[in-house]
């Protein structure tokens, strides 16, 4: 388990990217995902992160998620140099500190909802009866608490995305990193799963990032960073928070 | 940790239970022949031992001819009742010795005949062949020394002429001879190579030679030792005196054999041990073909399930612990695929046993040999996909279609 420096202090952000860039390829197949990206997140916060396809927002969400590692620059999760872990390391860090939520849900098929759940404390080492008992809190608290015994082919796909939601929150993370969550749903679903987002956010001050290339789901948000060419280029308070505050 | 990983392998393992038998379907023919080849092996072992164990406690056989030549063969100089009494006499590792002619006879009681070897030898004999009296009694020295017209019956020979009725005091005719039955001797059945050795009746030497053979030869000399372990001393101090008393020189052949069957036993044992060995390796190369199929499989797996693997390694989820998981996945399938293998093998070689009319002989080390080999085989042949799954990048295995 990492020991994260000066964790819960208020000094030291969640994530801090520090000129972060991220480069693929070699040679003339270059390509820059990110090219010196500065973002700071502090507990608490509901970011949207959006631009154009390529321009880096994935990337960024990738490494805030300590799912890959910058080539340049500096990422600091809770102060502690992200670029200095290895592999496991790395693995310990996102078991510990993080969940996950993907646009195609990432649901393990033919297990039923409760085991996907519990899935994440398996890693945990949770032993057999609390796994079984925080997964249907978690069921419970995403409204499928009657569904746990399905299996994702019996449950919508919106269903399917609280469920993949009760996965990511089980473990009760610091951070919630949601990859387009509402990608593949019809809007009435989407508005579900954005409620249920705020509500995490509210309630569990759980910070979450969110990538979407959707303006109307980053409304739901505190804030929305924009992203060009691999760079910040525009962050803002969302409407809703300016609204709220005007 | 192990646990929840040993449960998700089984679940996942359900999950497909077709694949999976199928998978396992190598290594369930492996080890079941290998546990079937060995089983029957080990039987015929083991009959050909008792068979031969049974045709006389420490027996040596000495016979005219070279060994060379098979003993039974040529026209050696015969062995005469002073090479006997010399034997008895001289060799002190000995313990009975008991001189043996026979011939094939007509033996007729009633309206029944029959074929059947008579043996002219003396009460020595049935000890030292592990023969016992079923019914009446041996000969007396009295019949011994004079001659008289007496015989024992063998089992068979009994049930052929005489059926349920009581043989002892009837007078058979033995090829043209009156011969007054005073015994049956107790049955030892068919030898390994099928011969019945039951299939004849005994004489005293003097009344065989005197009135069926019209010669005093000696065909056979059967020997006990005083001991097992005595038998090999017994045939080189037999051999010394018979070279002596045939007149052999130096460097020249023995022209007569003298039979170990303990060592008969000892080769005969090796070889059908040398023969399950190789039927077993054989039956092993389908193990390895059964490995490789497990590993097809496996990698199918891997390739199959990359998004689930991204997933797990996403959440948290080292190298290791998903290495371990295909790993026991692999073991699983592997040891399930030992486990049928192991009921399959002897289920075959019960039946084959019965067939054959072996001894039907469970060996446990070849069952934990069986088991902890397909374990090994699912670790050498699962780790290479299991490596390949621990190893994929988190990214890219999430992005996999």
């Amino acid at each position: 388990m990492i020991e994260a420096a000066g964790g819960g202090a208020a000094t030291v952000p969640l994530v801090e990217l520090r000129d972060v860039t991220k480069v693929y390829g070699q040679g003339d197949s270059e390509v820059h995902a990110l090219a010196g990206a500065n973002l700071r997140i502090d507990d608490g916060e509901f970011v949207a992160v959006m631009g154009a396809s390529g321009s880096g927002k994935s990337t960024c969400l990738n490494v805030v998620g300590c799912l890959d590692q910058p080539t340049g620059g500096q990422y600091l999760f809770r102060g502690v140099d992200v670029g200095s872990l290895d592999r496991d390391q790395l693995a310990l860090l996102r078991r510990h500190y993080l969940g996950f939520v993907f646009q195609s849900f990432n649901l393990l098929a033919r297990t039923s909802a409760v085991e996907n759940v519990e899935l994440p404390l398996i890693y945990r080492r949770v032993p057999a009866a609390e796994r079984r008992r925080l997964a249907l809190a978690a069921l419970d608290d995403v409204g499928l608490a009657s569904r746990a015994k399905h299996t994702p082919a019996e449950l919508s796909g919106g269903q399917q995305q609280r469920v993949a939601i009760a996965r990511a929150i089980v473990t009760a993370p610091q951070m919630l990193l949601a990859d387009e969550p509402t990608g593949n749903l019809d809007s009435a679903r989407k508005v579900d799963i954005m409620n249920l987002l705020v509500q995490l956010n509210r309630e569990r001050k759980i910070t979450i990032v969110m990538v979407t290339h959707e303006s109307d789901m980053a409304q739901y948000t505190t804030r929305t960073v924009l992203f060009r060419d691999g760079r910040v280029e525009h962050d803002s308070k969302s409407a809703q928070e300016e609204r709220a505050a005007s | 940790m192990i646990w929840a990983t040993i449960v998700m392998a089984i679940r996942e393992i359900r999950r497909n239970t077709m694949r999976s038998v199928l998978t396992t379907l190598g290594i369930v023919i492996g080890v079941g022949s290998v546990i079937a080849m060995v089983t029957l092996g080990r039987g015929a072992t083991a009959k050909i031992t008792a068979e031969i164990t049974s045709m006389g406690v420490n027996l040596l056989i000495v016979s005219p001819g070279s060994e060379r030549r098979g003993p039974t063969s040529g026209s050696a100089k015969p062995l005469t009742l002073d090479d006997v009494k010399a034997i008895a006499r001289e060799v002190s590792a000995v313990n009975r010795v008991a001189p043996a002619a026979g011939r094939a006879v007509l033996l007729v009681y009633g309206n029944k005949n029959h074929n059947a070897v008579i043996t002219g030898t003396t009460n020595d004999y049935l000890e030292v062949r592990g023969f016992g009296i079923a019914l009446g009694q041996s000969f007396s020295d009295a019949q011994m020394q004079a001659g008289n017209a007496v015989c024992i019956l063998g089992a068979t020979v009994r049930k052929e002429l005489f059926g349920p009725q009581d043989p002892i005091g009837a007078t058979v005719r033995v090829g043209k001879v009156p011969c007054t039955v005073v015994g049956v001797l107790t049955s030892k059945g068919q030898s390994t190579f099928g011969t019945d050795l039951d299939d004849f009746i005994v004489m005293p030497l003097s009344a065989f030679h005197r009135r069926i053979a019209g010669n005093v030869d000696v065909a056979t000399i059967f020997v006990s030792a005083v001991s097992d372990t005595a038998t090999t001393k017994a045939k080189q101090q037999i051999e010394l005196l018979m070279r002596e008393r045939r007149h052999i020189a130096q460097g020249q052949q023995n022209d007569f054999a003298v039979q170990d069957m303990k060592e008969i036993s000892n080769t005969l044992g090796s070889v059908t041990g040398a023969l399950t060995a190789l039927l077993g390796a054989i039956a092993g190369v389908s193990l390895l073909v059964g490995g490789i199929g497990i590993m097809n499989i496996m990698l199918v797996s891997v390739t199959e399930r990359t998004r689930e693997i991204g997933l797990r390694l996403a959440i948290g989820a080292r190298g290791q612990e998903v290495l371990l998981q295909f790993l026991i996945e692999a073991v699983t399938l592997s040891l399930l695929g030992g486990a049928i293998g192991v009921v399959f093998g002897l289920g075959l070689s019960f039946a084959a046993a019965r067939g054959l009319a072996l001894p039907f002989l469970v060996a446990p080390d070849v069952i934990v040999v069986a088991f902890v080999f397909s374990a090994t085989v699912g670790v050498a042949f699962g780790f290479l996909p299991a490596r390949k799954a621990s190893r994929l990048d988190p990214i890219e295995a999430l992005r996999h279609e």
